[in-house]
């Protein structure tokens, strides 16, 4: 963990990064159990083709669950005060997902000291999945 | 389409606990090797009374303790099938932690069409309450309804 290192960050300074392996059908399968999110289109393909998609893809919390899971590797989840993100395209099956975090702004609210990380989920091709914000506390 | 009017309307509260066993489902299927979702002793190291719950998953108690898990798209007559996630925000108050049993209470706060009506964002946020009463987070989330 180096949760050290974002004591003093600055701006500009990348403090999350972390790859994952590619989201197979049995990913989906499993995340659709284990999060209560039973929507057909994310592990039957022949509702996906009915609704007008190719084949199944990620859910989208998935994704952010992934990103989550990279943002409280680098930072304890107890400082961590908000975590937004924009759906910004599917994230097909067979996708390996970077996720990054880089500080863009330190502030201060209510005496307590706090830095804005701006974050991104891009697939191998490099497209942005994700793009969201999380406040942390110094 | 789904009508403006539906800006205000409230579901059924959903009341979920944080189980070990869901969680460690969860975990797995995320490969998340945190010791401090998983292991009791680093939990209270880092000075939680049992182990967290990682940042998305109020997301998940709240689908999975809901009677009907889709029901504010049911009562807004949105097809599950047209349903796209646009935007998620979570803001934490206080630590959520095993053992817990949460209340979320869901209002729809924005619905706006898109696109000259080819698709409709609609806005719902959520208040977590914990078993103490303590406003633990707030949910919000952003659905694009594909017209």
């Amino acid at each position: 963990m180096s949760e050290m290192a974002i004591d003093h960050p600055a701006v500009g300074e990348r403090v999350v990064y972390k790859t994952f392996p590619p989201i197979t059908r049995h990913t989906l399968a499993l995340y659709c159990g284990a999060s209560g999110d039973h929507n057909p289109i994310h592990v039957d393909i022949d509702f996906a083709r009915a609704a007008g998609f190719p084949d199944v893809f990620s859910h989208g919390m998935l994704v952010m669950a992934y990103l989550g899971q990279a943002l409280t590797d680098a930072i304890a989840p107890s400082r961590i005060r908000s975590f937004w993100t924009r759906f910004a395209a599917i994230t097909q099956l067979g996708a390996s997902l970077t996720c990054e975090g880089h500080v863009t702004e330190l502030i201060e609210y209510k005496g307590e000291k706090r830095a804005k990380l701006a974050l991104t989920t891009k697939d191998e091709a490099g497209e942005i999945k994700l793009a969201g914000e999380a406040i942390i506390a110094l | 389409m789904v009508d403006p009017s539906a800006v205000g309307r409230s579901f059924t509260p959903v009341t979920a606990r944080v189980e070990p066993g869901r969680l460690r489902f969860f975990l797995n299927t995320l490969g998340e090797q945190n010791p401090v979702y998983r292991d009791e002793a680093a939990a209270r190291a880092a000075g939680y009374s049992a182990r967290p719950i990682p940042p998305t998953y109020l997301f998940c108690l709240e689908l999975m303790d809901a009677e009907r898990p889709f029901e504010f798209l049911t009562e807004l007559n949105i097809d599950l099938a047209r349903v796209l996630h646009g935007e998620q925000r979570f803001t934490y108050h206080a630590p959520v932690v095993v053992g817990d049993t949460l209340t979320f209470k869901s209002r729809v706060t924005g619905v706006a069409d898109k696109k000259g009506g080819a698709m409709t964002m609609v806005v719902v946020e959520t208040e977590v309450t914990n078993q103490h009463g303590a406003h633990v987070a707030d949910t919000a989330r952003t659905i694009v309804v594909r017209n």
